[in-house]
């Protein structure tokens, strides 16, 4: 039992690594119906950022993870002018080829610039202590990772639920015709999308980093494919979906690799994604829409 | 009746040209006047040829977007490499086993699969042929994650060649026959043709196991041309690749996936030369060609001999 306590403990931290990626992915969709294979890659260069703010201007943690939100939200809205905008009226497959295209890019353009070493995040920037807990071991580590993402979701429900802006982004997400007629300026709204989204993914890079340790310019991509399944799971548009998402993929991933083989461990969040589509493609919190003739 | 007497022209005139060009690459390869360099790329050629025209019938003829073309390559390889290898029998014997194997995998998949649409349908199909990635990996019998090493070579250029032809031909027949045009009326629209009476599961499946099965065929040419396969060269990215060709090329255009497999790999052996931005060259020309060409060099039109008349024509 404790050491089922101990895997949910440890499961809770990647679970919510992935639920902040998650996020990202299921607004982008939610928003203009993309599969944003590039997302993973924006968490990539996050980390980077996270990393350089820490090592070369030594800042600390907190700042380095605002650093890389703000440099990725950025990067985040060039990616959508330059790649994305000129095919939002061109077929879908077209856009996702651009998505591929773009995640390439990042991916390789990071391996030019930076080599593709893996590089170490020093241990000084964030000393270890294990807090024990009616006998199980929470690291201030775990604490972190959770809590800044728990802090960042807040956030977020908030923009989404209580501001004009986020009142905006559900209009689009809705529908984009309409949207339009009421006034809402929609690549407005979809620049801010991709910025909230963008950073949300940079705040899971750094977070990455800390929790691993390790940072390399492909660390994107395994992460980046994990997330949108937790997004498909909980429901790909649906922001409560994805958080929901996030942390069973990462609850149920550790599970595995702590009970069984860790190397089924991708296996499983595979299983996990043909399992939901088969039976509730629209994902945990999805409705089920009909065709309409 | 014209049409008739103009189609049995055209396929002398067809016959002639791939004879012409199988024996005029026979005799530089057998006279050693292609170095290794130029026949690895004409392997890699053929193989792209068979992965995007067998993609192409999936995606672009049936319109179901599938992202797991690599997980039936793989299955072809270690099925082939399993008899070939393992179990010495001749390569025939592989090649079938290659192609039934991975036909089988098709028809696994596809049933269930294929009732979802669009995005879930990619999703699906992505998490399905990391699966079989994934269970590779973890089969000792086929050497786990470092694969298997020291296949011997058997794809020769007769097999690569013979392979590409059946593939392409067996493929552009069935588009033209009473199958083909039902399953681009599944494609046009699913609710219209099934009230015509078309059964588009069936239909839908069949498209799916018969492009998983060239892929198998593809899987088996490029394990015995490599000498070694492993599960990590079948992951989602070399999925990517394959439709990379084929949405260059232009969905539902079988020339253009012939031309964009082409190119994608005389581009790939051109940016040899410059290992370290060779992807970043490739993933900007992709974003590039997408953005001005988003449905691809040919959209869903074949190159005929006709088109090369027209232009002549023009520039007259």
């Amino acid at each position: 039992m404790l050491e089922f306590l101990q895997q949910i403990v440890n499961g809770l931290s990647l679970g919510a690594i992935y639920a902040l990626l998650a996020l990202g992915y299921t607004m982008v969709y939610g928003i203009i119906m993309l599969i944003n294979f590039a997302h993973g890659d924006i968490m990539m260069v996050g980390a980077y950022v996270g990393f350089f703010s820490v090592t070369m201007f030594g800042t600390n943690v907190l700042v380095a993870l605002l650093v890389a939100m703000f440099a990725c939200a950025l990067l985040g809205v060039l990616i959508e002018k330059v790649a994305y905008k000129p095919l939002r009226h061109s077929s879908r497959i077209a856009a996702l080829i651009t998505a591929i295209g773009v995640s390439l890019f990042l991916e390789y353009i990071m391996i030019y610039i930076f080599t593709p070493n893996q590089r170490v995040f020093p241990a000084e920037t964030f000393p270890l202590y294990n807090y024990h807990l009616a006998g199980l071991v929470i690291s201030n580590k775990d604490l972190f990772v959770f809590g800044s993402a728990i802090i960042l979701m807040i956030i977020l429900q908030y923009i989404i639920k209580m501001t004009k802006t986020g009142k905006a982004m559900r209009a689009v997400s809705i529908d984009q015709e309409a949207a339009v007629l009421m006034g809402i300026s929609v690549d407005r709204t979809i620049s801010i999308t991709f910025a909230i989204g963008s950073a949300l993914a940079a705040a899971a890079g750094v977070l990455i980093g800390i929790y691993y340790n390790t940072i390399n310019p492909l660390m994107g991509i395994i992460p980046g494919i994990k997330a949108f399944v937790a997004a498909v799971l909980g429901g790909i548009g649906i922001i409560p979906g994805a958080m929901v998402g996030g942390f069973l993929l990462g609850m149920l991933e550790t599970l595995v690799s702590g009970y069984g083989s860790s190397l089924y461990r991708d296996a499983v969040a595979y299983g996990v994604l043909i399992l939901i589509l088969l039976i509730k493609p629209s994902g945990l919190f999805g409705k089920n829409t009909g065709d309409k003739v | 009746m014209q049409e008739m007497k103009k189609s049995w022209g055209k396929f002398i005139i067809e016959v002639l040209v791939l004879t012409g060009l199988f024996m005029l690459v026979q005799y530089a390869v057998s006279n050693e006047l292609l170095n290794s360099y130029y026949q690895i790329n004409l392997s890699s050629l053929c193989i792209n040829i068979m992965l995007a025209v067998s993609l192409n019938l999936i995606n672009g003829f049936t319109g179901q977007l599938s992202l797991g073309h690599a997980g039936f390559m793989a299955v072809g390889a270690y099925a082939s490499v399993v008899m070939t290898n393992m179990m010495g029998q001749p390569f025939i014997v592989g090649i079938i086993a290659a192609c039934l194997a991975a036909a089988l995998a098709g028809f696994i998949i596809g049933v269930p699969t294929l009732r979802l649409k669009g995005d879930y349908l990619a999703i699906a199909t992505l998490g399905f042929g990391e699966i079989i990635r994934v269970v590779l990996q973890n089969i000792d019998y086929v050497g786990g994650p470092a694969g298997i090493v020291g296949i011997t070579q058997l794809t020769t250029w007769p097999w690569l060649f013979g392979a590409t032809v059946l593939t392409v031909l067996v493929i552009v027949n069935l588009i033209n026959s009473s199958y083909g045009r039902a399953i681009i009326s599944v494609r046009e629209d699913e609710i219209a043709s099934e009230l015509m009476g078309i059964n588009i599961t069936r239909y839908k499946v069949l498209a799916f196991v018969i492009g998983a099965m060239f892929a198998g065929l593809a899987g088996a040419m490029y394990a015995h041309y490599f000498y070694i396969i492993k599960p990590g060269t079948f992951n989602f990215m070399k999925s990517f690749d394959i439709l990379v060709i084929v949405v260059l090329g232009g969905l539902g255009s079988t020339t253009g996936a012939i031309i964009a497999a082409a190119l994608i790999t005389v581009l790939t052996a051109a940016l040899q030369k410059w290992a370290a931005i060779r992807m970043i060259l490739y993933s900007l020309a992709l974003i590039l060609i997408m953005i001005y060409r988003p449905l691809g060099l040919m959209g869903n039109k074949e190159l005929t001999t006709k088109m090369f008349g027209k232009i002549w024509g023009e520039k007259k």
